[in-house]
């Protein structure tokens, strides 16, 4: 790396080391490589640019508004489509996972650099990995055959005993609902949270868990002491990036939730729907026009997955502690 | 222990509890974490095994109703390997080259610091949004037509920073002394990472792709935006719709009959074969690879 400073200054004043620099085969070489990265960006930009560019359109002949309509007609003569609802099922059914997943999680972690016997805890960590090399559609699978009608049992005793709490409530309780998109989602989001979780963890001071236990903390009270308040920024981090994993996961939620177009936070009736679920579901049958109603979503999402990135990497960032911890 | 010291080692009582309480809630997280994995592989294999026959793996789904037993996922085996490798050629040049920029070339510059950043972004734009840009891109634009091609192009991109992230930090591995070893030799820079540097990364590399390949074979929503779904068997990945196994399981799920249904956890179970047959390759390789092994 301390090299290329003397590349950048060569050309000018010919040094004697300037043999070294004159390489034919340098310059294209270095250029190739900063175009690719250059590409990269370039690929980021144009996600945006050619998302917008599809949507116009479609947001053009849109009869009704874009951001408070509840229904998806976009497909009819006279489009009529709204993303309120799509949005509101993402952002619930996302949280509810990250409120499942990230104690658990958190747990996971824990258990990986802390309590595990060192000789089993890497292994031990590559079967939590092996949960986020399942495929999205075999989650999918899994879930409407076997989740679903599994949670009846347990959501309809939700609904029975704690139904005077508003989310538990609800006259019909189904078995594709919001609750169990939100499960399977949890599961999905559970192996990133947990390893970016980990990594931090393994990085507090050693010095202060051992200073922490030789005053004789339990080791549950050295976890608190030293551990914990050392990684909270970590896991935030972490439970941000499983968020916008959870947003962005379209196949698994397309195939379990129940595709309503509501706003309810019951999340044990038929509620649920999401904007990548409702892509996958409407592609099928969209015209020129819904085609463009679905990317003009799309682009909600990625702006709102975008955003969540940033604040999660920005957080990270700001502790050089964390600099080699990367998912 | 407690017998020969006491009045050291005595924890009062609540601190003990909620110590041990702690430890069981930590093990106890742990076992949540591990149940639905094991159900689920349970399920793909006992279920996947009554489908996972010779006619399962040789014949594609062309001409069987939407009631019938048999057909096969042949198809969609061949578009996902061939999908696959497009995108692999496509993402490996790009990925491995912004990494050598990262690591060789980018001297905590502003760009660098830029394309750092958005590798990491990229990382997280979903799955459903890659595919849409091609779309939007590739097939509503350009007006190319549904294609293998076409969803080789969205999982390139969603390859691309794993890519990336891979191999910087294998090239961040290799010595330094190596590097300036070559220097002094009079070697240029660019001779010095091709036949220096690369070599010394390059089963890191390797490594890093496989576990790429596996994280994209499994997507299905770009596919199901890009590739369209077909019956038949099309090899030309350039041309027409193509299958892919992720879809052919997302449209045999979504069928309401018990045959499909049987077809779509075969089809998971290949799936999953194929993905943790790359993973076990990409860690024997590092396991071969580390230095106690070395001669």
């Amino acid at each position: 790396m301390a090299t290329s400073t003397q590349t950048r200054e060569g050309g000018s004043a010919p040094q004697s080391r300037s043999a070294f620099r004159r390489s034919r085969g340098d310059g294209p070489f270095r250029y190739a490589s900063t175009g690719a990265g250059v590409l990269l960006l370039g690929i980021m930009a144009a996600i945006a640019v050619f998302l917008i560019v599809r949507a116009i359109p479609a947001l053009q002949a849109n009869t009704a508004s874009f951001l408070s309509e509840l229904t998806w007609n976009a497909n009819a003569s006279e489009p009529k489509f709204g993303i309120a609802a799509l949005a509101f099922g993402t952002v619930v059914s996302s949280f509810l996972a990250l409120i499942i997943a990230t104690p658990i999680a958190i747990g996971v972690a824990l258990f990986i650099s802390h309590y595990a016997p060192r000789r089993l805890a890497s292994a031990l960590g590559y079967v939590i990995d092996l949960l986020a090399a399942v495929p999205s559609v075999v989650y999918g699978l899994w879930g409407i055959i076997f989740l679903v009608p599994f949670m009846r049992g347990p959501s309809q005793f939700l609904n029975d005993y704690l139904g005077w709490i508003p989310i538990f409530g609800g006259d019909q309780v189904v078995g594709r609902s919001m609750l169990v998109g939100s499960l399977v989602l949890a599961i999905m989001i559970l192996p990133i949270i947990a390893a970016i979780s980990r990594e931090v963890f393994l990085q507090a001071p050693k010095l202060q868990e051992e200073a922490a236990l030789a005053l004789g903390a339990t080791r549950w009270e050295m976890i608190r002491m030293s551990v914990l308040p050392f990684g909270r920024p970590g896991v935030i981090s972490a439970a941000m990036l499983g968020l916008g994993r959870a947003m962005g996961e379209t196949i698994a939620v397309a195939l379990i939730f129940p595709a309503t177009f509501t706003i309810s936070f019951e999340i044990l009736s038929a509620n649920g729907n999401s904007i990548a679920a409702n892509i996958a579901n409407g592609f099928g049958e969209a015209n020129d026009i819904g085609r463009g109603a679905l990317i003009a979503s799309g682009l909600v999402l990625f702006i709102i997955t975008l955003l969540v990135n940033m604040a999660a990497r920005w957080v990270i960032s700001r502790r050089k502690e964390y600099a080699r911890v990367a998912a | 222990m407690s017998a020969v010291t006491p009045e050291i080692q005595r924890v009062s009582g609540m601190r003990r509890f909620k110590d041990k309480g702690v430890q069981f809630l930590v093990y106890l997280a742990f076992a949540i974490a591990v149940v639905p994995l094991i159900s689920v592989l349970w399920l793909v294999v006992s279920n996947g095994m009554a489908r996972f026959d010779m006619e399962f793996l040789t014949h594609s789904m062309r001409n069987i109703g939407a009631r019938d037993a048999g057909g096969g996922a042949y198809h969609a085996i061949i578009g996902t390997l061939e999908q696959v490798a497009l995108a692999s050629i496509i993402s490996v040049p790009i990925g491995l080259l912004t990494a050598i920029y990262l690591v060789e070339y980018g001297a905590n510059g502003r760009l660098k610091r830029y394309i750092s950043f958005f590798v990491d972004i990229m990382t997280g734009v979903p799955s459903v949004v890659a595919g849409l840009f091609v779309l939007a891109f590739w097939i509503l634009i350009l007006g190319m037509p549904f294609s293998g091609w076409a969803g080789a192009l969205a999982l390139a991109i969603l390859m691309l920073p794993t890519v990336v992230r891979a191999a910087e930090e294998m090239l961040l591995l290799v010595p330094n002394d190596l590097r300036e070893a070559s220097y002094a030799l009079g070697v240029p820079k660019w001779r010095t990472i091709v036949k220096v540097v690369l070599p010394t990364a390059f089963t890191g590399i390797v490594t890093g792709v496989m576990l790429a390949v596996a994280r994209v074979a499994g997507e299905t929503a770009p596919l199901l935006l890009t590739v369209f779904f077909t019956d038949s068997i099309n090899e030309d990945p350039f041309n027409g719709p193509q299958m892919g196994l992720p879809l052919y399981v997302f449209d045999q799920a979504a069928r309401p009959n018990d045959t499909a249904i049987d077809r779509a956890w075969a089809g998971a179970l290949t799936l999953i074969v194929i993905i943790m047959l790359l993973n076990l390759a990409a860690r024997l390789i590092t396991y071969w690879r580390s230095p106690a092994r070395k001669r």
